[in-house]
Formats: structure tokens, sequence, C-alpha cells
């Protein structure tokens, strides 16, 4: 078997594993400039000629300018480095996770207060629990 | 001599800092979470310690994916505080205590724990938002700071058995410092949550009750903990508590729980909170 394929298994999650951290190298370098905050200013500016300062893939570059989180994991990218984008925008944590999950802000708040989404039946794909 | 005195875990959620930062800690939202830590800052406040072995993770913040240390110590004099996308906390800058840090290095290395030395760090919400639970608004920090930062966020963290094994090879060191200090260890991070993908929102209850339970009655079966059960019943970053039991290997054998707390939600996440006393082992003496 090859590393990690039983990470498929687990609903709706993508380990960063290092395959993925080569794949998003230039993606995630560019959330970390964000951490200055003069890049900060310079990417709201103009999002598009920031990014192409960058040696990032057009898909890469389309899931930022999207805001589209679930493509940007998919591309390589890094929940806690991703988390630079949306401190930029001025956005919580909660509400970049909601929308990864298909679910409105609203219901995602009230699953969150209500204990959180349940592991019954999201733990293995294969074994259906 | 320097002596481990007592060990802490706590989440390290940043919205905790922000709620906090803000103001809004008395908000209905916030209130019951800081109420959890009240006993906690009363006793700390009486304990006093010198200094507290901090671990935690960075969060792209000190590391990008240039380098990725498993294990780093923070050796510097002070660690100032991170701008994470949002300007820096308004916390005061850690101050660190170099000589116990380098002895720690040392030790740990030539114990076979291959520590990366890290003699200038920022810090970010995964050490300050403890600081601030523990101790609230402060202007300085009543403690000095030994900053221990493990990789969790690329695949594959150090698992549980091997930190478990850092926290005892961290007593052994501890133990053999010569200055009289009064230290604590603290392991940071989880309990259940996931931040990213459809299934974002994970919160594991029961598993997260029985790792409170266990981290006094039974370590050992949290040291068995695999990976890809940690991924499955409490969330792709519920894994960070492999730090916990960093704190608890550190610890002795045997130690006396005097405070626990548990709270659904703090954003995304589950919260935990543990305070264990560790008297002196008969193997220490």
């Amino acid at each position: 078997m090859t590393d990690n394929e039983e990470f498929d298994d687990i609903p709706g999650t993508t380990v960063f594993t290092a395959e993925r951290s080569h794949e998003g190298f230039h993606l995630n370098q560019f959330c970390m400039s964000l951490k200055n905050a003069a890049n900060r200013e310079r990417f709201k500016r103009d999002e598009r000629a920031y990014l192409d300062e960058w040696p990032m893939t057009a898909a890469q570059k389309q899931a930022v300018l999207d805001r589209d989180y679930n493509a940007m994991i998919a591309v390589g990218g890094n929940i806690y480095f991703l988390a630079k984008i949306f401190a930029t925008d001025g956005q919580s944590f909660q509400t970049a996770a909601a929308s990864m999950t298909g679910m409105s802000q609203e219901d995602y708040a009230a699953m969150m207060l209500h204990g959180g989404r349940s592991p019954e039946g999201v733990r293995s794909k294969k074994e259906g629990r | 001599m320097a002596r481990i005195t007592a060990g802490v875990t706590t989440s390290h959620v940043p919205a905790i800092g922000a709620a906090l930062d803000r103001g809004e800690d008395k908000s209905d939202y916030w209130a019951p979470l800081f109420a959890g830590y009240e006993w906690s800052k009363k006793w700390i406040a009486q304990e006093k310690p010198d200094v507290v072995v901090l671990i935690y993770n960075d969060h792209a913040t000190a590391f990008s994916l240039e380098c990725i240390p498993t294990f780093a110590i923070g050796c510097a004099d002070e660690f100032p505080i991170a701008d994470e996308g949002f300007g820096p906390r308004p916390v005061p800058t850690v101050v660190g205590h170099p000589e116990l840090a380098c002895h720690l290095a040392q030790s740990l290395i030539l114990d076979e724990f291959d520590m990366t030395v890290m003699n200038q760090m920022e810090v970010d919400h995964g050490l300050t938002v403890p600081m601030s639970l523990m101790f609230g608004q402060v202007e300085e920090w009543p403690v000095r700071v030994v900053p221990i930062a493990v990789n969790v966020v690329q695949y594959p963290p150090p698992t549980g058995e091997r930190c478990f094994k850092l926290g005892q090879a961290i007593r052994r060191a501890v133990h053999s410092f010569d200055e009289d200090l009064n230290v604590q260890v603290w392991g940071t991070g989880g309990m259940s949550h996931q931040l990213q993908g459809p299934r974002a929102g994970l919160i594991n209850q029961p598993f997260d009750n029985a790792f409170l339970e266990n981290m006094n009655a039974d370590p050992s079966a949290l040291r068995a903990i695999t990976h890809l059960e940690y991924l499955r019943e409490a969330g792709s970053e519920g894994i960070e508590l492999v730090m916990w039991l960093i704190m608890r290997g550190a610890l002795a054998t045997t130690c006396n729980e005097l405070h626990r707390f548990y709270h659904v939600p703090a954003s995304n996440t589950a919260v935990g909170h543990l305070i264990l006393e560790s008297p002196p082992d008969e193997e220490d003496s």
C-alpha cells in the first residue's frame, strides 16, 4: 500500500502530508507573506497583481481570488497558512470553516453551539461509521 | 535544584485571545469559558512558578514550510509577539529563561531527542492564549517561559508515545539543573476540532472526556492512540492532543488532579483544561 491511503477513507478531510506541502509550497508562502501589514495592503489594493508575483499555478491563484477554501486545500493549501487570507479579509475562523462545509453561517454557528458535528457516520467511508 | 511541581493543559483557540483583547470576555458567549479558568488564576497566583516549560505549536508564524522542525526549543532572552495577519496581540513580550533552556537543549539532545535550537523566535496565539487564560491581562507576565514548539501542521506530527518520552526526558533535564526553580510544564492545543473541509466543526465529547480522565487515571492508554484514531475521532486538528502527552510525561507517575474544565464550543473547538499537581517521585530523591 502507498503512504497515507487510509486518510482517503476519512470523509471530508484532507491531511496535509509532505506531498501536499510540496505541491502547495508557493501558495502557502504567499499566505505567509500576509503576516506583514504592508503586504496585506498591497494584496488588498490589487489581488491579481500581488498573486502574479508568486510562482503559483493558475488554479492556486484562482482559488485564492474566489476565496474557495476547499479549492485552495485541494491544490496544496494548509489551513493555518490560509488563515492569513481570511485574517486579511477581517473574517473569523468560524466563518471560514463554515464556508467549507456547505452549510450557511447561521446553521454552522448553531451546530457548534449545540455541541458541534457528531463523529457518528463521518469516521470512515469504508466501514460506514 | 529545579523541580517540576505541576502540569497544566489547555486549549489555545485564537478566538479566546481575540475575545479577551476586545473586552468581550463577559459576553454571554464567552463568560462560561473564562469562568472555567477563575480557579486556575487564583491557584497559579499562589503557586508562583518561576518558569513554565510551555509546549505548544506554531501556526505558520515562526515556521513557514521552508523548514519544519518536529521539536524546537526557544533559547532566546525574549520572544516577541507575532503579527498573525490581524496585528500582534496586545500582550507583553514573553521573557525566556536562556540558562534553563540551553541546559534543556543540551540535555535533551544528549538524551537522544534531536531538538532544533531557536535563538530568535516570534510566538503566536498557541503560546500567548494559554498565558492569558492562566494570568489574565497583565502589564508583564509574572513568569519566565521556555517555549517548546511541536510540529502538528504538516503530517506526521510526532507520535503520542514519542511525545510522552520527550516529557520524561524534560523531567530528567529539569531535575539536573542546579538553580532552585519552581517549574511547571504546560501542554496546550486540542481538544477535538476540525478546521477544514466539509467535516469542519467535528467535536467528539466522549473522546475528549475519556482523554481528560486518562491524563491522570491511565496515561498508558493515551500513549497508544494512533494518528489515524486522532484524525477519525478528534478531527484533523485534534491531533494537537499529542502535545498534552509531553506535559504528562514530564510529571510524576502518580499525580493529583486539582482542576478540570471542559467547554463546547470556543469558535470551532472543544476546550479542555486540567491542572495536575506533581508530587516528588521516589526516584527523584
